[in-house]
């Protein structure tokens, strides 16, 4: 049964923005598909409203829309691109909600589209609870025993009835959003509405609870002559309780026998032909009671989903790329294994190594967030590592989480062994580091079994872990046996240095000396039985390595690491890229990652793969391996985000070139004193500053220059400890919250800048060669300055930015690149206040926003990049066609606006008290992605932006206004358009008396219920969490901002309304309102602008 | 914590491996192969079929779940010996008895760790298997040119006779579950408990008789069905086993084989048997049924193979009509079963009963009722 011969056009569905639960693994998944079906000569139709992703670039489909993700949306490019089918299995949940809207809608039935990958009433049955349960029964296996409820009322009695703790899942929701244990009825009242709300089908499960069980997920593949396969097992060393996507897992499972494993392999498959899913993929979790084995069926997933990406990075088995086969006809045995060429891929791999996966956190950014981990997902990323041995992987994947403390250590531990079992007994980030320090306290197998429930078969390998550290610490003598038994076991050099007391320099030349390298295994899906052809590494320290001598001129590129805010699938597009355009130039191309959600990590991707966490040590002995052969011509630091370019000092150190921009000159840009003579020397000035390292400096230069003042720590990504400080006791404050992140010291100074009110913030990318600047794109931020910029929504090209000042942008960014000496990219933030304009930072790095630019002017700025970094010039790319001839200084009028607008997690994290954390936007970066939105005019692409950010704004209904005094004079003119467009005005009494004395008809409503100005009522709160209020808009007053309307901002959150927090924003968006009230959006393909944009430069 | 590493592997080609010692000290000889299995070690390792092998385990943690009563496929563990990368430190399973380093002690195998059992498991996929020692204690001191000595002085199992040694010494029987439905007789090569008890669960009353059982006696409870099991060793040494097949084909008495009962029902139907450069051992295996054109996921552990040329279908070069090549290996098109057109008898080289490994073939014990059936029905008309 090859190919479908009828489907000679598929529509792929992707996943929108980064949000938690719903990361860039659907970028690797929907860029595998449409390579695939491209590659079996299928046209391809792409809609995604995400910038960032690399499957959105033009080359990857034949028509690309970035637009919303909607069913009108969607019909419309039905409507025109005539598909023969849509594939919704490969952009998550968000795909398949879309894939069912279109189909109760009627839409797919009107325009004859088939869904292909999964049918509906597949999904039907994977997602609805009620009707799971039952195919789960027929499969004769068992389920929680539940209660579906869809009122408060039925909640309650089923509770009763189950008896408390209950688990309440909210019915189709993503990455179990919603859901949580209630110890009790308070607990339930909270959850449960908050869990009816956001299932679409105000449907919540109330289930008995499972806490502390064993958790385990099959990864399966199914084709229509219904052959089966399990692709990988994994294993949760967090037990139920703790979401998956936030627990520590395994690959493959550890504790089951094989009747044990078989049992689940049975029950999977039983399910999977139940449900019907006949040409693709999916996901079962299982729970199994430790002490009796007693099995119970959590939930499936009829999609490739997060744990597909890990299975597929875990194996080696490409589960996106043969979902995307198997929808377009193929059966299993028909398609080849990629790794052994020579056997099919109807076949279960099995491993010879352990992969471990570690959740990434981003509380710091949330303090007022409860961090206890449940079953609602709240990690921004993961790192996943391949050792030989369990102890070995653990340890690597802790390493690659690049945090502080995620690593287990030996130093000083000032709690007792009581204390830290105790703490442990809450799931929290790092608890495994927690109960290492127990054991290593005394604790017991069983006491910490009995704490947390992990399987004593993982704490006993950590128990293992710390007896080898002590042997470590206290022998006389660091043996050559020692330490190559220490490095089976996973411990780096740091490590070592710490238990004997030298540094980690110290222990590598020690290390050295006694020859004492890594081997170099692979990944090959058959544990060896048959030749791999692919070049998949990872290190351990063994007898033979298989990194395969080769004659070429290699380049390294290093990835970015896990995912966290502020450093994501951007990061990973520009290494992407660069890796193509390395490759195709002739160069063999080294992609070091451990980030298994990325396409960088794709064995696809690169001419080698390097699975390995983004360490020094790590970095260094893959550069070790790969020199033994052919040429090291540089590596690349600078497209990596910080990660990346935080080694370009050691690799330097060590002796290994560097490309582009040199690491001295990438200081120079973070050191503060010598950037300023950058800019003396350019005569370009930036706001009065100074730097400190500590309060008491702070404090003298804030009142020299003034307050309020920016303050920030120096190399830091994604605003980490930024804030604006209005005062002396602010700035105290300040220091106290930083005080135990240890990011501000002698070698980290904290810059204190002048803020700079009512300015509009610039933000420009560029690529510098040594003498040519070529500008990839001007953006104009709409929030003013003081926003982060990667929160801040932003236009390109500028909107309210005249041709002069543009060439003043320009004419600085050439001057700074000069000063700093860039080769490759360059990022410079602006701020134009009173026409004066100050240069705030320049980042000689790939930027955040390297993939937006090139969606909305076609210049590949990443590909460009490295080209330069090997030594081409701006004129020979623009010669050789990589770089068009005009650059993205100047936007020929008629030209599409793009605008990005940020996506922010604030309906992720709740406060202790259950209520969400304040959605302020400020100077520190909290948005997990970031959707586009392009057309014709700055309306309609603002508009089109909100409603693919899922803040679509209203054609009518109630806006309620409240506004900080400074702000009240411009609040006027756009609520006055808003009352002309047919909106209703609520307002709180001091912005209502305004209003009206503006002849602008708002209606008072009470800001709280002890209001005793405003008439009798329910309050705002009250009237937002009830639905009654379609847009807030809300600015919050001067210091005290984090606590003014802070109860409006959360409960806007809950309810998912469109929320302004700044009066630029608001009024941007005016013209959007009318935008939207015109009538449905138009769509067009990337590849029709970039033809738009050929014929306006003819 | 670090542990002397003073055990030997040797490998007849001269290669020389250091690990750490485990189960008995002392000594062992055998074939070297490896088995890819992710779980499922305790039916690995009681499995008869690995009598006389010295097997390698490409999952890198073994041990973790203990042993226990129920899981073992005989009543004893028999491979020679056990290369394994890591070995649990402690066991951690609801079920479990003891450790597998208490079995291993008990049946006296000797075991190496923490080597590179990957490259290993390359070296023997590139060059084959090959004769093998482990060497523990005292034993491993000896100077490693005596070791590759002793290593080569071994018996190849090309040629070996394995079946007396791992047989039951007299026959016994073990009732139906459930509804009767019939009686099989079963000449136990190495059989595994996982297979009787697939076929006492439809019903039959299994008779399992010693490997050297003539037709005769196979056939003297006039059974529904006669079954060759599996079992170590190269089927071209069992003469006197194929001989009494060709007496059951000849009475067009049902019959079904597994494993080496697939390679003597080959051999009885007049085809060679080969040995294969390394051995189909893991339970991930793509098997194609052509009956249905369906892909199963199977446990392989076999290292001889059936040589059929020129076709699906073709005749039995000893005269029992045509037979049918029902399955094969997707990985390299072995011949993993056979069924013959004109009598009732059918064969698979690979394990249906699985344990370890996935149950997809399980529907080839509901075949051999089929059969049974059908051949009834034939006789009443």
């Amino acid at each position: 049964m090859p190919r479908r011969e009828d489907i000679k056009s598929v529509l792929v569905i992707g996943s929108g923005p980064i949000v938690i639960g719903q990361a860039c693994e659907f970028d690797y998944s929907g860029t595998q598909a449409c390579r695939v079906l491209r590659a079996e000569g299928v046209r391809v139709i792409l809609i995604n409203s995400n910038p960032a992703t690399i499957m959105t670039d033009p080359d990857f489909a034949d028509a690309t829309y970035i637009e919303p993700i909607t069913p009108e949306i969607i019909e419309s490019i039905i409507i025109k691109e005539k598909p023969d089918a849509i594939l919704p299995t490969l952009g998550g949940q968000t795909a398949l909600n879309a894939a069912m809207s279109l189909h109760e809608l009627g839409i797919l039935d009107k325009y004859n589209v088939e869904l292909i990958g999964a049918n509906v009433d597949a999904i039907r049955a994977g997602e609805d609870r009620q009707s799971f349960k039952q195919l789960v029964l027929d499969a004769g296996a068992d389920v929680a025993k539940s209660v579906i409820a869809h009122t408060m009322d039925e909640v309650l009695s089923g509770a009763a009835q189950l008896g408390y703790p209950v688990v309440v899942r909210p019915s189709f929701t993503m990455g179990g959003l919603g859901s949580g244990f209630a110890y009790n009825e308070e607990d339930l009242r909270r959850i449960a509405g908050a869990g009816l709300q956001a299932s679409p089908t105000t449907e919540v499960l109330l289930e008995e609870s499972i806490l502390g069980w064993k958790e385990y997920e099959l990864e399966l593949m199914r084709d229509k002559a219904d052959n089966t396969v399990v692709v990988c097992s994994i294993e949760n060393v967090d037990p139920v309780g703790v979401h998956t996507g936030d627990s520590i897992t395994v690959a493959p499972a550890l504790t089951l026998t094989d009747r044990e494993y078989q049992r689940l392999r049975d029950i999977a498959i039983d399910i999977i032909r139940a449900v019907g899913v006949d040409t693709g993929g999916c996901n079962i979790q299982f729970a199994v009671e430790p002490d009796t084995g007693r099995i119970i069926v959590i939930e499936m997933n009829p999609r490739v989903s997060r744990s597909s990406a890990l299975a597929s990075k875990a194996t080696g088995f490409p589960i996106a790329k043969i979902a995307a086969k198997l929808a377009i006809g193929y059966r299993l045995d028909e398609i080849p294994n990629d790794i052994t060429k020579v056997t099919p891929a109807s076949f279960e791999p099995t491993l010879d190594y352990i992969v471990v996966k570690v959740p990434r956190f981003a509380f710091e950014k949330f303090p007022a967030a409860d961090a206890t981990l449940t079953t609602t997902m709240k990690s921004v990323g993961e790192a996943m590592a391949i050792g030989r041995n369990f102890t070995q992987a653990l340890q690597k994947s802790l390493r690659s989480l690049e945090r502080r403390g995620s690593s287990f250590h030996w130093g000083e531990q000032t709690k007792s062994k009581d204390e830290l079992v105790s703490i442990s007994k809450v799931p929290t980030d790092g608890r495994i580091v927690t109960v290492q320090q127990a054991m290593r306290l005394g604790a017991s197998i069983e006491e910490m079994f009995e704490a947390t429930k992990i399987d004593p078969w993982f704490l006993e390998q950590i128990q293992y872990i710390n007896q080898i550290a002590e042997e470590l610490s206290s022998a006389d003598k660091l043996t050559e046996d020692l330490m190559i038994f220490a490095k089976s076991h996973g411990f780096s050099d740091i490590q070592l240095a710490q238990l004997r007391g030298r540094t980690e320099e110290e222990v590598r030349h020690q290390r050295y000396e006694a020859g004492i390298r890594p081997v170099f295994k692979t990944v090959d899906t058959c544990a060896g039985e048959f030749p791999a052809l692919t070049p998949y590494h990872y290190s351990t320290y063994e007898q033979q390595t298989e990194v395969r001598p080769s004659a070429s001129r290699k380049v390294v590129i290093i990835g970015s690491g896990p995912n966290r805010i502020g450093q994501g699938v951007e990061f990973d597009y520009s290494c992407v890229h660069a890796s193509f355009a390395l490759h195709d130039a002739g160069f063999e191309t080294i992609m070091i990652n451990c980030n298994p959600e990325t396409v960088s990590t794709d064995y696809d991707t690169s001419d080698r793969l390097y699975f390995e966490p983004l360490t020094l040590e790590d970095v260094l002995e893959v550069i070790h391996a790969e020199s033994q052969s052919g040429e090291l011509v540089g590596v690349v630091v600078q497209l990596g985000g910080q990660t990346a370019l935080g080694l370009a000092q050691g690799l330097e150190q060590n002796g290994i070139p560097i490309l582009g921009t040199t690491p001295d000159a990438i200081d120079l840009a973070e050191e503060r004193g010598a950037f300023s003579k950058i800019l003396d020397d350019a005569k370009l000035i930036s706001p009065a500053n100074g730097t400190a390292i500590s309060l008491e400096e702070s404090k003298v230069i804030a009142n020299r220059i003034g307050y309020p003042v920016l303050v920030r720590p120096s190399f830091v990504l994604g605003g980490r400890g930024m804030e604006i400080v209005y005062d002396e006791n602010s700035l105290e404050g300040y220091f106290d919250r930083i005080a135990d992140q240890a990011i501000v010291g002698p070698k980290h100074p904290l810059l204190v800048d002048r803020f700079l009110d009512d300015a509009i913030e610039i933000d420009i990318d560029a690529l510098f060669d040594g003498e040519q600047l070529y500008v990839g794109g001007v953006m104009e931020h709409i929030e003013e300055a003081g926003i982060h910029s990667g929160d801040s929504s932003c236009t390109l090209p500028p909107i309210t930015l005249s041709d002069v000042q543009i060439d003043r942008v320009r004419e600085a960014t050439l001057k700074i690149a000069q000063g700093i000496g860039v080769r490759g990219l360059l990022n410079v933030q602006f701020a134009l206040a009173h026409d004066v304009l100050y240069v705030l930072e320049a980042n000689p790095r790939a930027s955040r926003t390297v993939p937006f630019v090139s969606k909305a002017l076609g210049i590949t700025l990443a590909k460009a990049a490295a080209l330069v970094m090997v030594g081409k010039s701006i004129a020979e790319l623009v010669a050789e066609g990589h770089l068009p001839k005009q650059d993205g200084t100047h936007i020929p009028a008629g030209a599409a606006i793009s605008v990005k607008e940020a996506v922010l997690p604030f309906k992720r994290f709740a406060t202790k008290d259950g209520r969400f954390v304040d959605s302020l936007l400020g100077p520190e970066m909290r948005s997990t992605g970031e959707v586009m939105g392009i057309d014709v005019d700055f309306p309609t692409a603002f508009a089109k932006a909100q409603s693919a950010a899922g803040s679509a704004l209203p054609t009518s209904g109630t806006i309620f206004i409240s506004v900080a005094d400074r702000d009240k004079h411009q609040v006027i003119l756009p609520v006055r358009r808003l009352s002309q467009l047919g909106y209703k005005i609520l307002a709180t009494s001091g912005t209502a008396a305004i209003l009206n004395r503006h002849g602008i008809n708002a209606t008072v409503v009470r800001k709280h219920s002890a209001d005793d100005q405003a008439p009798a009522g329910p309050s705002i709160v009250e009237l937002i969490s009830a639905g009654e209020v379609d847009v807030v808009v809300n600015t919050p007053s001067g210091s005290d901002a984090r606590k003014d309307g802070y109860e409006i901002r959360a409960a806007t959150t809950a309810a998912d309304a469109p929320i302004f927090t700044t009066i630029a924003q608001l009024s941007a968006a005016i013209g959007s309102f009318e935008t939207v009230i015109a009538g449905p959006f138009g769509v067009r393909s990337l590849q029709e602008h970039a033809a738009d944009r050929r014929a306006l430069l003819a | 914590m670090i542990r002397a590493r003073d055990a030997v592997l040797v490998l007849e080609d001269g290669q020389v491996y250091t690990g750490v010692p485990f189960g008995k000290e002392g000594s062992s000889l055998g074939e070297i192969v490896f088995s890819t299995g992710m779980s499922g070690y305790q039916e690995t390792l009681t499995d008869p079929s690995y009598a006389g092998q010295i097997v390698l385990q490409t999952a890198p943690h073994i041990g973790n779940t203990g042993m226990n009563d129920t899981d073992a496929e005989s009543d004893r563990i028999w491979v020679a010996g056990y290369i394994v990368r890591d070995v649990s430190r402690i066991t951690s399973n609801f079920r479990s008895q003891r450790s597998l380093e208490d079995d291993l002690l008990r049946d006296g195998v000797v075991g190496i760790s923490e080597l590179d059992t990957r490259a290993l498991t390359l070296h023997l996929r590139d060059v084959g298997v090959m004769r093998a020692g482990v060497f523990s204690g005292d034993e491993a001191k000896r100077p490693v040119t005596e070791l590759i000595e002793l290593v080569k002085a071994s018996e190849p199992m090309a040629g070996r006779s394995l079946s007396d040694i791992v047989s039951t010494k007299e026959p016994y029987r073990v009732e139906h579950e459930g509804e009767y439905f019939g009686k099989i007789s079963i000449l136990d090569l190495g059989i595994k408990r996982s297979t009787i008890q697939n076929m006492t669960a439809r019903g039959l009353d299994v008779i399992v008789y010693p490997a050297r059982s003539s037709a005769d006696v196979l056939l003297s409870e006039n059974p529904d069905a006669v079954f060759y099991s599996n079992g170590p060793g190269d089927p071209s040494t069992a003469e006197s086993q194929v001989a009494a097949l060709r007496e059951v084909l000849n009475k067009k008495i049902p019959f079904f084989g597994i494993c080496f009962g697939n390679q003597l029902l080959g051999r009885a139907l007049g085809f060679e048997t080969y040995k294969l450069a390394f051995g189909h051992r893991g339970i991930n295996q793509p098997v194609l049924d052509r009956t249905t054109g369906k892909v199963e996921v199977t446990a392989h552990n076999h290292g001889f193979a059936v040589k059929v040329e020129g076709g699906e279908v073709v005749p039995s070069p000893a005269g029992f009509g045509q037979v049918k090549v029902s399955h094969i290996c997707l990985n390299d098109d072995v011949v993993e079963g056979l069924e013959c057109v004109d009598i009732p008898a059918y064969s698979v080289q690979y394990h249906p009963e699985a344990a370890a490994g996935p149950h997809d073939a399980n529907y080839l014990f509901d075949r051999l009722i089929e059969m049974i059936a059908e051949n009834r029905k034939s006789k009443v008309n």
